[in-house]
């Protein structure tokens, strides 16, 4: 699909990065405000198919050279990993920890388990929408 | 204790090492060498515990899974299991040193080892588990493995076939035993099996007992191949040799003996355990050897055998189970022998058989066929191979020296001594006992016979066979000497296996009685002139008669025709039961979308509507509810607008802006209600589903007004506005349902348990991470799906030359 639009691609140019900034910044502020991995993905992903949108899909694909199948397992494979990590701790399946550390310059930081789980669902999330839109749109 | 653990994880983790091992050393050593050592380092870890299990101890260790459903991962190790344990290890080790030599690298090795890893892992979970969910876990594990591992050449469409019928058959009854386990948890309120035998007294009251008893008992017999769930193990020897030397003698088709065994102290003395268990382990007994006669292919000729074998420990733990009956006293410990015959046979089995498989296999690798009808004379050709079979074979048959003829010596003793039990009309019955069992064995011996003879005597058939005969290579022979050996050195020294291994693994059968040594009776090869031996006698002497004279008799199994065998059955009623569904889908997938959302619509209706009907729970109270603004209610006039509108909208854009319309005053309403996080993810959801379709706008076709008729328009209209009815009365009712305690509560203290401020975000990483975990594989199903569905249509073409 190739279209040929000024305006978008211009605009696309500075809006992505402002969408994916948008995209990480939810992702890492989802334990204590509005947030999180699926949010975090979802937006990660609308900005990549804004990308195909502007641009074709072979120019996107040599600068994400991701195959975004293998993306999305590796998300699944994140979040049961972690699921299965806690029982090496002897701790119930999916059991996740928290800590709360001082550090310098940020203050009191939390760091959890919970990231790695959320990172998963982020990346099955951002996965599996840019797969399907991706063999959507390249069906002929 | 995390040896057990490691004995189950070890296969596991090295089953996932196998593919980057194999990439990097598949030129340089075959790949067994490496798989080679998780079983023996296995082996040996178990092995240590011997002296201390022989003392009686036993060892558990709990590892909290879902605690809050009593599910959880714990191992127990005693008798019983170090039994099942040890053969798996031990056997599994001869075995993968077999397959080195029997399997060329060119065949994908990668695949078959690491299935191979994944069925040991699987099978040493099940005989090490003590939770009920965890063993049936491992238990349709060893299915799905040994359904790949049947299949490992599925290039032919034989092989194909029979792991598809293992699997069905064997799947099935796991599934009844799943029920029965669900059925015992109802009964006794706990999955741990040691709890469970614990309180058996109060079990034994619940109506569930029995139904729980017939259930668990298709299961086990579907896995050991007992009549007539029988049929799936003479197909699956499509697999290759050392996966029926491993799976269908030694280990797979154990699995349900081992369940028989560990459930005798629950079970044991009820009278339809001891019927079922002896009754069709006696009758597969029988028609395991009657129909091993007439199999012209040797592999299949072991497949029958094994079913008969299987049969007969079978039998001889139900007729242990008697002892449950007594109780413990004096007289009872007669009828224990039985079990501890049982468990004797096991080992036994164990090692006659796999040396024969192995055999079978070295016959088949080194001339090319395992036709009985175009083998012969090999004996000169190749010696240890045939010295390999006799030993094998005779034990087989019973005779002496070798360890076949000491456990059935003692199945003799045991069929003898059950006609003196007062109980369950054995008065009567009791006496087809020993003929059905002296009959069996006149068969075991002629087959035997027929096993030895035809393969290596008489007279060789150059242009018969596919290769030039020679011995087997030296690697091929060391697991099946190992084996004979073993055969010989248990029959010289049978009660140094009775008092080590068998001894412990009585106590763990018989956990009421106080003295496990009482139990282990003293083997002797030489036992005087009495019934038994009589018996053996016998059998030799008409065995002999029967096989001399095989060539007259062989025709009367030509009189039960072929239309009637079980097999027949099996395929009809899979033809039956696919061309039904076939028929039954086609009915309803008319690929017309809108006849879907009806059957959805309708099933939900009924469904939520009804139970909440059904339930009394369709109660309003408005009193309590917040008062409505002004904003709110131009909200939703937009939203019934935009609605009503997308009804008669007469094109696509329209139809999807105004659907957009809708989600994005549903994002608004998130906002109003503060529930930032669901506006969030509303808006994003919004927007890349409109992003979606305006990708695929231009693949649809115009939207056409639909032509249907008047009749469906009207149905179609009443179930709309049921559903919609449905959604409102319910989204009314729930504010006020307290049928359920409210879950608003727990989530208070979320930042105490989970060290984080947001709800939404405890919610879904901690308190309910089992529902976003699936969630997340279901989005990745569903992607996948997407994926296929689109992207492999051009290769159908490719597709249907298969078969």
């Amino acid at each position: 699909m190739k279209i040929n639009d000024v305006i978008l691609r211009t605009i696309t140019k500075a809006v992505v990065f402002i969408i994916l900034t948008l995209g990480i910044y939810l992702f890492f502020a989802g334990h204590h405000a509005p947030g999180g991995g699926f949010i975090g993905g979802l937006v990660l992903a609308s900005a990549i198919v804004l990308l195909y949108l502007a641009y074709d899909i072979e120019t996107v694909h040599k600068g994400m050279p991701f195959d975004f199948k293998k993306v999305a397992a590796l998300g699944v494979l994140l979040a049961t990993g972690t699921a299965i990590g806690s029982l090496f701790f002897d701790v119930p399946f999916l059991s996740q920890a928290y800590t709360y550390i001082d550090v310098p310059i940020f203050g009191k930081m939390g760091f959890s388990t919970v990231t790695i789980f959320e990172a998963g669902v982020a990346l099955t999330v951002v996965g599996v929408v840019v797969t399907i839109i991706l063999s959507i749109s390249e069906d002929e | 204790m995390v040896t057990v653990l490691i004995a189950i994880l070890l296969p596991f983790v090295c089953a996932a090492l196998i593919p980057l091992l194999y990439r990097r050393l598949r030129r340089v050593i075959h790949l067994g060498w490496f798989v080679l050592s998780v079983p023996i380092i296995l082996f040996i870890l178990l092995a240590r515990y011997i002296p201390q299990i022989a003392e009686g101890k036993t060892f558990i260790h709990t590892y909290e899974w879902i605690p809050s459903f009593d599910i959880n991962f714990t191992t127990y190790l005693d008798g019983l299991s170090i039994i099942f344990g040890l053969l798996i290890t031990g056997v599994g080790s001869l075995v993968i040193l077999y397959s080195i030599f029997y399997l060329s690298t060119k065949e994908s090795l990668h695949h078959f080892y690491c299935y191979l890893l994944l069925f040991m892992g699987a099978m040493l979970g099940v005989v090490f588990s003590d939770n009920l969910m965890v063993l049936y876990t491992f238990w349709e594990l060893t299915s799905v493995s040994s359904f790949l591992l049947i299949a490992f050449w599925h290039h032919r469409k034989a092989s194909r076939a029979g792991a598809r019928k293992a699997m069905t058959i064997t799947v099935f009854g796991g599934l009844s035993m799943l029920a029965g386990f669900l059925m015992l948890y109802v009964a006794s309120g706990t999955f741990s099996i040691r709890d469970i035998v614990a309180n058996v007294e109060l079990i034994r009251e619940h109506s569930l007992f029995v139904p729980a008893l017939l259930l668990i008992l298709v299961g086990a017999f579907t896995k050991s191949a007992q009549f007539p769930f029988h049929i799936w193990l003479p197909d699956a020897m499509e697999a290759p040799t050392p996966v029926s030397a491993y799976l269908h003698s030694a280990t797979m088709v154990k699995a349900g003996i081992y369940l028989v065994a560990r459930f005798s102290p629950v079970f044991g003395g009820e009278a339809i355990w001891f019927w079922l268990v002896s009754g069709i382990g006696l009758l597969t007994l029988f028609w395991g050897s009657f129909n091993a006669v007439r199999q012209t292919d040797l592999k299949a000729l072991l497949a029958f055998s094994t079913v008969s074998q299987l049969g007969l420990i079978m039998s001889l733990f139900g007729l242990g189970s008697a002892g449950h009956y007594f109780g413990y006293a004096e007289s009872s410990i007669i009828y224990t022998q039985a079990s501890f015959a049982a468990l004797f046979h096991l080992i036994n089995h164990s090692t006659f058989k796999g040396a024969l498989f192995m055999m079978v296999g070295i016959v088949d690798h080194e001339v090319g066929t395992r036709d009985i009808r175009r083998l012969g004379g090999l004996m000169a050709l190749m010696p240890v191979t045939f010295t390999i079979a006799v030993i094998g074979g005779l034990s087989m048959a019973g005779l002496p020296p070798f360890n076949g003829f000491l456990s059935k010596e003692m199945f003799f003793t045991a069929v003898l001594q059950i006609r003196e039990v007062n109980i369950f009309s054995m008065d009567s019955w009791g006496v087809l006992f020993p003929i059905v069992a002296w009959v069996a064995s006149i068969f075991t011996f002629v087959y035997s016979m027929i096993l030895i003879a035809h393969t290596f005597f008489g007279k060789l058939q150059p242009a018969k066979l596919d290769k030039k005969p020679h011995e087997a290579p030296i690697g091929m022979l060391i697991s099946p000497i190992v084996l004979c050996l073993l055969v010989v050195a248990i029959f010289f020294f049978p009660n140094v296996l009775g008092h080590y291994i068998l001894e412990p693994a009585m106590a763990s059968i018989y956990p009421t009685f106080p003295s496990a040594s009482e139990l282990t009776p003293h083997i002797y090869a030489w036992h005087g002139v009495n019934p038994e031996l009589l018996m053996t006698i016998g059998v030799i002497i008409v065995g002999i008669i029967l096989f001399k004279t095989l060539k007259s008799w062989k025709p009367l199994y030509r009189i039960f025709s072929q239309n009637y065998t079980f097999n027949t059955y099996y395929n009809r009623l899979i033809e039956f039961s696919e061309k039904g569904s076939m028929k039954f889908t086609n009915r309803y997938m008319s690929g017309n979308l809108t006849h879907y959302f009806v059957y959805i619509y309708v099933f939900f209706v009924a469904l939520i509507a009804g139970y909440f009907i059904w339930s009394d729970a369709m109660a309003f109270d408005f009193a309590k509810d917040s008062p409505v603004e002004s904003y709110e209610l131009i909200l939703v006039f937009v939203m019934m607008f935009a609605a009503i509108w997308m009804i008669f909208a007469k094109g696509r854009i329209t139809a999807m802006l105004l659907n957009g319309v809708l989600g994005y005053s549903i994002a608004f309403f998130f906002v109003i209600f503060r529930a930032p996080d669901l506006a969030l993810t509303q808006l994003v959801v919004e927007s890349v589903t409109t992003a979606l379709f305006l990708l695929c706008f231009k693949f649809l076709p115009d939207l056409m007004p639909e032509s249907s008729r008047k009749r469906v328009k009207f149905s179609n209209a009443v179930i709309a506005i049921f559903v919609g009815a449905t959604v409102t009365l319910v989204g009314l009712a729930v504010v006020h349902y307290d049928r359920f305690e409210t879950v608003a509560l727990y989530f208070n203290d979320a930042y105490d348990l989970a060290g984080g401020s947001n709800i939404v975000n405890t919610i879904l990483g901690d308190f309910r991470a089992f529902d976003t975990m699936l969630e997340v594989v279901v989005l990745l199903i569903a992607g996948l799906g997407v994926y296929t569905l689109t992207k492999l249509k051009p290769r159908k073409k490719e597709a249907d030359h298969e078969n």
